[in-house]
C-alpha cells in the first residue's frame, strides 16, 4: 500500500493542479477547431423597446461577414425558445406565468443586454465592425428594474400576458397558526430586509463553440456548463430538436460557475444551430462586460420579516413576505430559489412550531436571475439571523442566548420543520459553542475597548445557520415542480490491471472533483491513489448525470460511485470464491484483498481484475466477464450542513471604511474526505459571502441600466479587502447516505453575509442603528456616523 | 500589416499583427500560448497577467506592437526546461492556492513580480496589497497570500519554511 495516506481524511494534494499552474488547463475559449468562425451578438441597449426594423444589409457587406441572423432565421427553422426547468404554482393552483424566451429577440427586447442579431465572421474583429454596421429602430417602451417600480400599480408590464408583473404568488405554513400565535405573543419583532442582487463574475467569461459533422450528422456543443447533460437534454430536446445521440455536449476544464454555468443560455443554441447551418465550427466568447449583462445574476429580494416570541423569548411564530426579482425573462431553475430553496429553510436552526411564508415573484426589465452560490438559502439565512440581532435589540435578550433558546437540540433529529423539510442530523450547540471559543467571543470586550483607544469603531457578529443541499430526491422535487430528475451516476471500470477509471454525471469548476473522487474510489477499492482517474464533462463519455450545482456532487454523486463500487465488489468476491475454492458467502473485502473469512487465503483486487477479463479460470456459465458497473443513485432526502460564523469589523468613524478583522467559520459538513479542499471551499464562500455583505452591488438605474456592469464599477472582493479566514469543523454524519457526506461548495456563502451585517451593526450600536442592508459601503456608513453626529452635536 | 518580433519563452517569434492587436491576442490566438487568459475588458482582473522584459505586466492592456524587441515569459515558460516546476508553482499546489485554475497563470505570474521585486521581504499585507490587481474569485486569497509567503524564501535562496 502507500506510504502516504492518501485515503478519506486525507489532505491530498490535488490531481488537477500540475495542468492548471504550467497554463496547461482546457478552457473552451483555449480550444478552436478548424474552419472556426466567430459569433458576435448584437445586444439590446435599451431596457425595454419595440423593435420596428433591423436593418442588417451593411452588416451582411462587411469584409469577412458570414452570416447575420435575427429571430426570423431561427423561426423558419423552427427553433424554440429557452425552456423553464422548474415551475411553481401560485397560491390559487393556477401555474406561473411563463412568458416566451425567445433565443433572438422577437418584436421587443426587455432588457439591456437581451440578444438582438447573431452575426458570424471569418474573425472575432470582422464579427465586430459587423455588428457597428446593424441598425435597429426602436420604439423606447417605460421600464421597471426595480421591485418597488415593478409592482407598483400603474407599472409598464414588461409582458403583456402577466398582470402586474407578477409570474407567481406561492405561499408555504400554515397562516392561520401563525396569525393565531401572533395574537398571544408578548413580543413581536418586525424587520424589513433587502438581499442584494449581485452578479456571479466567475473569473472564466462564458463560451460556447458549436460543430456539426455533415457526414455523421452529429453536433458538437463545446461550452463552459457545470452540467453538460442537462443542457443537451433542455438545447436538444426544446429548442433544436436535435436527437440526443446527434449531439455530444462538452464541458472541458471550467474556470469558476458558481451557478452561473447551470442553465440553458441562447448562446450555445446560436453557436450549435449555426454550425449546422453553415457547415462550419462557430465559437463565441463572452466578454465581460458582456457577462455583466447576459449572465443569470443572484439574489434580488425584498422582504418583510415578523417573529411572534413569548415572554421569555421563545420564538412563536415567524411570518415572512418576500418579493423576488425574477428578471426579464425565466432562467432554468429561477422559479425555485425563492421558494423551494429558501422558504423551505425559514426554520434555519431554530424550533419555530409555526411559520407563514409568501413569494410574489416579479418580472422587470432586468437580467433573468437564478441560483448563485447558494441559492435560496442564503437569502433565507440572511433574514433570519438579521431578525435574530434585531430581536436581541428590541428585546434586550442576549443573542447568544436568544440563539441557545431557540435551536433545535441535538436529540430532536430526524427533526420535522413547519416548512416541508426535515432535518436528518446536526448539532448547533457544538458548532455555536466551538466557534465562539476559535473566535474568543469572551475576550472581544476587550479588543473592542483597545480599537476604541486608536479611534476605531470595532464590532462582532455571529450567524448560526442551517442549509438544505445534496439535491435532490427526484419524486420531491418533481411534486414540487422540477421539470428534471436529481439523482446522480457513476460507472466504475475497472481495467485488466486493476486500475480504475470513474465515469461521473457530475462536473468539476474548480472544486477538485478528480482528486477528492480518487480518494474516494482508490481507500474503497484499495487500490493506490494514483491509479484512479475521473472522468467528467463529456456525454459521450459519461452516462446521463446532472451536474455539479446545490453542494451535490459529493452527497449524490460519490454516493452513486459508492453504489457501483458495491456492485464491483460483489461481483469481485463471486470470482474470488471460484478461485479460491470457497462459498461467497465466506469471501471478505477489505484493503484491496478478497479473503476466505478466517483464513489467509486471498486474492488481490488486480488479481480478480485480471481474471474478470482474462476468463479462463471463471465461473463463466453464472457470470459475465469484464469488470465494469454503473449505479444511479437517487437521494432519500437533502443533506443538512449546518454551523456558526463569526465575524469582527473595525470601521474608521472618520472615513467610514470597514475592514473585517478576524472571521471564524466553525461548520458542519459531514464526513470530510479531503480537509484541504473542504476548508478551501468554505474560505472561497466566505469570501464571496463578505463581497455580497460589504462590497458587491448590481445597481440598475431606475430606468433598466445597469450602472455597476464592469469590473471598474461592480466591486469584487480583492485580495487586500479580506482577512484571513480560520475555518474548522464539527461533524455529524447524514443519516441516509453511505458516506455522511452533506456538502461543503455553499456554506461560506450562506453563513457569512449576516455574521458580517451583525458586526457591522454591533459596531455601530451607540449610532441607533437597527439594520443595514447589503453591502455595508464606506458612504453607507460614513452618513449613518455623521448624521448621528450631527444628531449628537444638536443634543 | 507591421511586424512584432519579441522572444517569448525563450523563443524568438516574428508576427504580422494589426495596429490594434493586443499582446494577449497575440500570446494566445498566433502563438497558441493559452495559459494566458483573459478574465475582462477593463484591465481589472489580471488573469492576462504575464513577464515583459522581467517585469509583470497586463497583457490585456499591451499592444503587441509594444512588445516589439521584448522578452516576454508566460505561465507556460515558467517551469525549468526540464519540467521542474518553478517555486511558485510548487508553493501554489502545496497550499491549495488554486481551484478552478482560471486566474492561476496571471496570479503566479504577479506573484512572481512581487517576490522578485522584495528582496527584502513581504508581509502579509504586502502581499494582500500586491496581488490588488489579480481577481480570484474561487479561494478568498487566505490559501494564495500563504502560498506567495512561503514561496519568498525559496526564491530568494533562503530556508523554506515548512507548510502548515
Amino acid at each position: 500500500m502507500n506510504a502516504i495516506f492518501e485515503g478519506i481524511g486525507a489532505s491530498v494534494r490535488r490531481k488537477e493542479d500540475l495542468r492548471f499552474i504550467s497554463g496547461r488547463g482546457h478552457y473552451t475559449d483555449d480550444m478552436n477547431r478548424a474552419g472556426q468562425t466567430h459569433l458576435i451578438l448584437k445586444r439590446s441597449d435599451r431596457p425595454h423597446a419595440i423593435i420596428n426594423s433591423i436593418d442588417i444589409s451593411a452588416a451582411k457587406a462587411a469584409p469577412g461577414v458570414v452570416a447575420v441572423f435575427t429571430h426570423a432565421d431561427l423561426d423558419a427553422d423552427g427553433v424554440g425558445g429557452v425552456p423553464c426547468g422548474w415551475q411553481i404554482h401560485s397560491k390559487d393552483g393556477s401555474p406561473m406565468v411563463e412568458p416566451a424566451h425567445p433565443v433572438l429577440a422577437t418584436g421587443r427586447v426587455r432588457h439591456v443586454g437581451d440578444p438582438v442579431v447573431a452575426i458570424i465572421a471569418e474573425t472575432k474583429q470582422q464579427a465586430k465592425n459587423a455588428a457597428e454596421l446593424v441598425v435597429i429602430d426602436y420604439t423606447d417602451l417605460p421600464a421597471v428594474a426595480h421591485i418597488a417600480d415593478a409592482i407598483a400599480p400603474s407599472a409598464p408590464l414588461v409582458h403583456d400576458g402577466a398582470p402586474g408583473n407578477t409570474c407567481f404568488d406561492w405561499h408555504l405554513g400554515d397562516k392561520e397558526a401563525v396569525d393565531a400565535a401572533f395574537a398571544r405573543a408578548a413580543h413581536r419583532v418586525k424587520l424589513d430586509l433587502a438581499n442584494n442582487r449581485l452578479v456571479p463574475n466567475a473569473m472564466e467569461p462564458r463560451a460556447a463553440i458549436g460543430d456539426y459533422d455533415a457526414m455523421s450528422g452529429e453536433y458538437t456543443l463545446i461550452t463552459t456548463s457545470q452540467n453538460p447533460h442537462v443542457i443537451r437534454l433542455l438545447m436538444g430536446a426544446f429548442v433544436l430538436h436535435i436527437p440526443e445521440h446527434k449531439l455530444r455536449v462538452l464541458a472541458p476544464d471550467v474556470g469558476g460557475g458558481f451557478g452561473s454555468k447551470i442553465y440553458h443560455y441562447a448562446e450555445e443554441a446560436i453557436v450549435t444551430w449555426a454550425a449546422g447551418k453553415l457547415k462550419r465550427p462557430v465559437k463565441w466568447t463572452c466578454d465581460r462586460s458582456e457577462a455583466f449583462v447576459s449572465d443569470a445574476h443572484g439574489r434580488d429580494h425584498l422582504s418583510t420579516a415578523e417573529m411572534a416570541l413569548d415572554a421569555e423569548g421563545n420564538f412563536l411564530a415567524l411570518r415572512v413576505s418576500t418579493v423576488a426579482n425574477l428578471g426579464a425573462y425565466l432562467s432554468t431553475f429561477a422559479p425555485a430559489v425563492p421558494t423551494y430553496l429558501s422558504a423551505t429553510l425559514l426554520a434555519g436552526v431554530y424550533k419555530t412550531p409555526v411559520i407563514y411564508s409568501e413569494v410574489r415573484a416579479i418580472f422587470s426589465n432586468t437580467v433573468p436571475v437564478d441560483a448563485y452560490r447558494g441559492a435560496g438559502r442564503p437569502e433565507s439565512t440572511f433574514l433570519l439571523e438579521r431578525l435574530l440581532d434585531t430581536i436581541a435589540q428590541d428585546t434586550g435578550i442576549d443573542r447568544i442566548e436568544l440563539r441557545r433558546r431557540n435551536f433545535i437540540p441535538a436529540d430532536a433529529f430526524p427533526y420535522q420543520t413547519p416548512v416541508a423539510l426535515q432535518y436528518d442530523s446536526g448539532d448547533y450547540v457544538t458548532t455555536l459553542n466551538s466557534a465562539l471559543k476559535a473566535a474568543d467571543w469572551a475576550g472581544f470586550a476587550g479588543r473592542r475597548a483597545e480599537a476604541k483607544s486608536r479611534g476605531k469603531l470595532r464590532g462582532i457578529g455571529v450567524s448560526t445557520y442551517v442549509e438544505a443541499c445534496g439535491i435532490a430526491p427526484s419524486k420531491l422535487v418533481g411534486a414540487l415542480g422540477a421539470r428534471a430528475a436529481l439523482y446522480e451516476v457513476a460507472q466504475i471500470r475497472v481495467h485488466p490491471t486493476g486500475s480504475v477509471t470513474v465515469f461521473t454525471g457530475t462536473h468539476s469548476h474548480g472544486q477538485g472533483h478528480e482528486t477528492t473522487f480518487a480518494q474516494l474510489v482508490a481507500s474503497q477499492l484499495g487500490v493506490p491513489f494514483s491509479q484512479v482517474d475521473i472522468v467528467h464533462g463529456d456525454t459521450n463519455k459519461i452516462p446521463f448525470g446532472m451536474g455539479t450545482y446545490g453542494s451535490r456532487s459529493l452527497a449524490v454523486g460519490g454516493t452513486a460511485m459508492v453504489k457501483a463500487m458495491d456492485k464491483i465488489i460483489a461481483k469481485g468476491k463471486k470470482i474470488a470464491a471460484h478461485l479460491l475454492e470457497a462459498s461467497v458467502e465466506d469471501i471478505e473485502f477489505a484493503d484491496g484483498n478478497f479473503t476466505v473469512a478466517g483464513t489467509d487465503r486471498a486474492k488481490s483486487f488486480g488479481e480478480i481484475a485480471l481474471t474478470a477479463y482474462v476468463p479462463h479460470n471463471y465461473p463463466i456459465e453464472e457470470l459475465e466477464p469484464g469488470l465494469e458497473e454503473t449505479a444511479f443513485y437517487d437521494p432519500a432526502n437533502f443533506t443538512f450542513p449546518g454551523g456558526c460564523h463569526v465575524c469582527e469589523v473595525e470601521i474608521d468613524p472618520e472615513t467610514g471604511t470597514i475592514q473585517v478583522v478576524n472571521f471564524t467559520a466553525v461548520d458542519d459538513v459531514g464526513r470530510v474526505i479531503n480537509p484541504m479542499i473542504v476548508e478551501g471551499q468554505i474560505q472561497g464562500g466566505i469570501a464571496q459571502g463578505i463581497g455580497q455583505a460589504l462590497l458587491e452591488d448590481a445597481v440598475y438605474d431606475k430606468a433598466g441600466q445597469l450602472v455597476s456592469g464592469s469590473f471598474m464599477d461592480y466591486t469584487m472582493p480583492r485580495a487586500d479587502n479580506l482577512p484571513n479566514i480560520s475555518v474548522g469543523t464539527e461533524t455529524t454524519l447524514c443519516t441516509h447516505n453511505a458516506l455522511g457526506v452533506k456538502g461543503c461548495g455553499e456554506v461560506g456563502a450562506i453563513g457569512s453575509p449576516p455574521a458580517v451585517m451583525n458586526a457591522v451593526v454591533d459596531a455601530l450600536k451607540d449610532y441607533g442603528v437597527r439594520h443595514m442592508n447589503m453591502p455595508a459601503t464606506p458612504m453607507k456608513i460614513w452618513q449613518i456616523i455623521n448624521a448621528s453626529a450631527g444628531k449628537l452635536a444638536a443634543d | 500589416m507591421p511586424q512584432v518580433t519579441l522572444t517569448v519563452n525563450g523563443k524568438t517569434h516574428t508576427v504580422e499583427v494589426e495596429g490594434r492587436t493586443l499582446l494577449v491576442e497575440l500570446l494566445r490566438e498566433k502563438l497558441g500560448l493559452t495559459g494566458t487568459h483573459v478574465g475582462c475588458d477593463t484591465s481589472q482582473c489580471g488573469a492576462c497577467t504575464v513577464m515583459m522584459n522581467g517585469t509583470s505586466v497586463k497583457s490585456c492592456t499591451t499592444l503587441a506592437l509594444q512588445a516589439d524587441g521584448a522578452s516576454v515569459m508566460t505561465i507556460e515558460g515558467l517551469a525549468a526546461a526540464d519540467g521542474t516546476l518553478h517555486p511558485m508553482q510548487e508553493a501554489f499546489r502545496e497550499h491549495h492556492a488554486l481551484q478552478c485554475g482560471f486566474c492561476t497563470p496571471g496570479m503566479v505570474m504577479s506573484a512572481v513580480d512581487l517576490v522578485q521585486s522584495h528582496p527584502q521581504g513581504l508581509s502579509e499585507a504586502d502581499i494582500r496589497h500586491g496581488l490588488e490587481g489579480n481577481l480570484c474569485r474561487c479561494t478568498g486569497y487566505h490559501n494564495i497570500v500563504k502560498a506567495v509567503a512561503a514561496a519568498w524564501p525559496v526564491m530568494h535562496g533562503k530556508q523554506p519554511v515548512a507548510a502548515e
